[in-house]
């Protein structure tokens, strides 16, 4: 069979003995992608794309970087003027962290619009909520490592989050420093986890992407394809689709890392580290703002951290606690207008959280943190009982071929 | 397309909502003025005049209480100083070097591969110089503090008396460019403070704007080369874009 | 579409040759790899000396206190340099030998700016090792000059491979005399 497949000889000699070439050409035609996938689908792609960019920048950061704190501010600002252009290096490794959250947050609402979680997909999604606190965790060490009073400071908030653990709490906490404060044993340890970390995440996104292998892609339209006429070969069809996104999304980075390369960060990380004060105004980096609102939305510590926390469970749950049969919000009318204020309520939330923590913000923070547990425990299961769906159309061709034929 | 494009401009307003409000943030009723930066913008460029006249007034104003620390005196290059020029600036500084055959630390002129050297050994004898208080190196400070340029031109010039209504307690000083308005650091430029070398004739505003431009070179050198590449990069990816998408709308054109 | 010549209709069906003749097809696939390899570049190049590494590329050296027959072991580019104050007779056996019939031919007046200062990189040109030979009572080899432990080749008193593996006599680093006391290196 292979001897078919293949014209070059080498090719065909190496893929008798090791299948590569096979499985790459499984992958390019005979896996069957639905025909009406729109440009959101790209997003995937794109944070593979991302991981990798982080992945190798990182490698070559971790090369000039030296994780002491006498030494890793003033070795990052070695890496800015004297390592060969280790300024650019750095600024793409910044600036693709926050390119990898947009994409990762424009995946996720996609999901949710289109309903990507529902059966057979559960276990795909509960995945992609895993990578996604990977990153999470990731990107939180990644940005200690500067040693700056943003880096510093953040780190100190964020570990002193566990001390909300009744009794053990303390304890963990200097388990997690290594000692009775952020120091060099926290930075070392971190280091080596934040480079440990994307190689987890790289694990899990090939688990992520046999998953969705198994069922392949969702569609705009969310039912299953019925059949050869509602699929087509990724290559060619999709790889040069997702050059498109690759394209835009290489753009969008080049224009921030040439023209606002610290415009998503913060300025007091230019300061070095000083465990003796605190800046006037600390919040996280912009990707945890929503989360960071909730965390101050609550006036008890405990109570914080666990809503917090929560906020990313009820995404594992959510394949269980939406049980419409329909997918796509195309056809349910009513949770597509939930959805958008769902969307909203997040923009809300990451506008909130890199306020200061007084006044009516504070309110609207309640206010936002309470619609977002109402709509995923609440608004979610009703729905699914009570909301009356559009017909749905009978395979993704019809009404592909309905728009070509009015199209055109 | 269209909505591919939707998409973006969403998620990078989403962004700008986020990060900016978290940017702006704590700068209280300060007044920001700006000045006309030949760095600002996609072709943006350093002027190498303004540098050389911005680190004379570093060196006769600043220094004092300033140091520049991630700076060597060969980075001066950018400034337009040849070799010669750079071993001469270099030679009228000390450095500690050391330990010799004795075992003992010695002061040497310093040679173009050394680090400027700061005025203060280390921060309690900076604090204990300057009434506690404790002066920033001057290196990173206009990547260190929001809108840097703007922030550090308004602070030089923001010294004003002080309205009624505050006290200005002994060794502090009134500033309207500075958060909370009272700053320790006393008005350090007059217009009159230095004789530039190149016979400019000087102004508070020429000098501030002069240190404003070194320092901005001093806390981002790599910038003009940045921005070179940068539109390079973009008028690639550019037209690799536009010929993507129709490469795409050939490809597809086949489905139908 | 822009692109005239249109396929056979049977290509057409076949994703496997969908878009290969096309030239804008093609073409962006190749400003792809393009772009790609640009990009290895800066990734490369941080692996070469940085500006503050290539700064520091000189010593100063005080050689007026290195009494005859005696030598120093300075660091240069975070190499051992050795410099010794050779005496007569190590001069002389030096040029006692026709340097035609070396390994690596070379007058011992090439390798010294003056007869009595040895300044050379102490780096065994066979495989990186540093040779013995500088302190007094360490082994000096055959010809009184370094013996390298690690695989025995031995150096004269002019540097010069004279036996064993190592393929070129010991490097002579640029230096130039400051004063009559003071040597810069690099």
């Amino acid at each position: 069979m292979s001897a078919e497949k293949f014209s070059n000889p080498v090719v065909r000699w190496i893929d008798h003995r090791l299948p590569v070439f096979s499985m790459l050409d499984h992958e390019k035609y005979d896996y069957p992608v639905p025909k009406n996938l729109n440009y959101f689908w790209n997003f995937g792609v794109l944070a593979g794309l991302a991981l990798v960019i982080m992945i190798v920048t990182g490698i070559v950061l971790a090369m000039n970087y030296t994780a002491h704190v006498d030494h890793a501010f003033s070795s990052v600002e070695r890496i800015m003027r004297d390592v060969n252009h280790g300024w650019l290096i750095r600024y793409i490794h910044m600036n693709a962290a926050s390119f990898f959250f947009i994409v990762v947050y424009i995946h996720i609402f996609r999901g949710l619009y289109y309903g990507s979680y529902k059966a057979p997909r559960e276990l795909l999604w509960m995945l992609g909520v895993v990578i996604f606190l990977l990153m999470m965790a990731t990107a939180f060490m990644g940005y200690v490592l500067p040693w700056g009073q943003m880096s510093f400071w953040g780190a100190t908030v964020i570990t002193n989050l566990f001390s909300a653990i009744p009794i053990v709490g303390e304890s963990i906490v200097t388990f997690l420093w290594g000692g009775f404060s952020v120091d060099n044993p926290t930075l070392n340890r971190f280091f080596s986890l934040h480079y440990l970390m994307p190689f987890v995440i790289a694990g899990v996104v090939v688990l992520h992407i046999v998953a969705l292998h198994r069922f392949g892609s969702n569609n705009p339209i969310g039912i299953d394809a019925k059949g050869p006429q509602d699929t087509i070969s990724f290559h060619p069809y999709y790889t040069i689709k997702d050059m498109v996104g690759i394209a835009m999304f290489l753009l969008l980075l080049a224009v921030a890392v040439f023209f606002f390369p610290n415009a998503m960060g913060h300025p007091d990380n230019y300061i070095p580290a000083n465990p003796m004060q605190t800046p006037a105004h600390i919040v996280p980096e912009w990707y945890f703002l929503p989360f960071y609102a909730i965390l101050r939305a609550v006036p008890d510590k405990l109570g914080g951290v666990l809503l917090m926390f929560a906020a990313i469970f009820v995404l594992f749950i959510l394949p269980w606690l939406d049980r419409s049969p329909v997918r796509s919000a195309r056809f349910r009318p009513v949770f597509r207008i939930f959805f958008w204020l769902l969307f909203i309520d997040c923009i809300a939330l990451g506008y909130l959280g890199g306020k200061p923590a007084e006044g009516v913000y504070v309110v609207l923070s309640r206010i936002a943190t309470v619609w977002y547990f109402l709509h995923f425990l609440v608004i979610l299961p009703m729905l699914s009982v009570f909301e009356t769906t559009k017909p749905l159309p009978k395979s993704i061709s019809e009404p592909v071929l309905a728009t070509a034929k009015g199209a055109a | 397309m269209v909505k591919f494009l939707i998409a973006s401009v969403t998620a990078l307003a989403a962004l700008i909502g986020v990060a900016g409000p978290a940017q702006a943030a704590g700068g209280g009723d300060v007044k920001l003025v700006s000045g006309e930066w030949s760095f600002a913008g996609p072709f943006g460029y350093f002027d190498k005049g303004a540098m050389q006249r911005g680190f004379q007034v570093y060196r006769e104003v600043c220094a004092g209480c300033h140091g520049v620390e991630y700076l060597a005196f060969r980075n001066l290059a950018d400034l337009g100083y040849n070799d010669a020029e750079i071993k001469a600036i270099a030679a009228e500084y000390e450095v500690m070097d050391g330990p010799d055959d004795d075992g003992e630390m010695f002061m040497r002129a310093a040679r173009p591969a050394d680090l400027i050297p700061s005025p203060y050994r280390n921060d309690n004898e900076a604090r204990a110089n300057n009434n506690g208080a404790l002066p920033p190196d001057l290196s990173l400070i206009t990547k260190a503090r929001a809108n840097g340029a703007d922030y550090l031109y308004s602070l030089l010039l923001g010294y004003e008396d002080a309205p009624a209504s505050t006290e200005v307690p002994d060794g502090m000083y009134y500033n309207n460019a500075y958060s909370g308005h009272l700053i320790a650091m006393p008005q350090p430029i007059y217009g009159d403070d230095v004789e530039y070398a190149d016979g400019t004739p000087t102004t508070p505003e020429s000098l501030a704007a002069d240190v404003t431009h070194f320092l901005m070179w001093a806390a981002e050198p790599k910038m003009e080369v940045r921005k070179r590449i940068g539109v390079a990069a973009v008028f690639f990816l550019s037209i690799f874009l536009i010929m993507s998408y129709m490469a795409k709308r050939r490809v597809w054109a086949e489905l139908h | 579409m822009a692109n005239t010549n249109s396929k056979p209709a049977k290509s057409a069906t076949d994703p496997r040759e969908v878009g290969r003749r096309d030239f804008i097809v093609v073409a962006t696939y190749a400003m792809g790899a393009v772009g790609a390899a640009a990009v290895a570049w800066p990734l490369i190049n941080q692996m070469n000396p940085a500006a503050d590494t290539l700064a520091l590329a000189s010593t100063e050296v005080d050689v007026s206190k290195i009494a005859e027959g005696q030598a120093i072991t300075v660091t240069w580019r975070g190499k051992p340099v050795f410099i010794r104050h050779r005496t007569a007779d190590e001069i002389a056996r030096a040029n006692a030998i026709d340097s035609a019939e070396l390994r690596d031919p070379q007058e011992d007046e090439a390798r010294v700016q003056k007869p009595e200062l040895l300044v050379l990189v102490g780096v065994c040109t066979h495989l990186g090792c540093v040779p013995l030979g500088q302190k007094t009572g360490e082994v000096k080899g055959e010809y009184d000059g370094w013996f390298c432990p690690c695989h025995g080749s031995h150096y004269d008193t002019s540097g010069r491979i004279r036996k064993g593996p190592a393929p070129t006599n010991l490097e002579v680093p640029p230096y130039t005399f400051l004063s009559d006391a003071v040597i810069r290196i690099g």
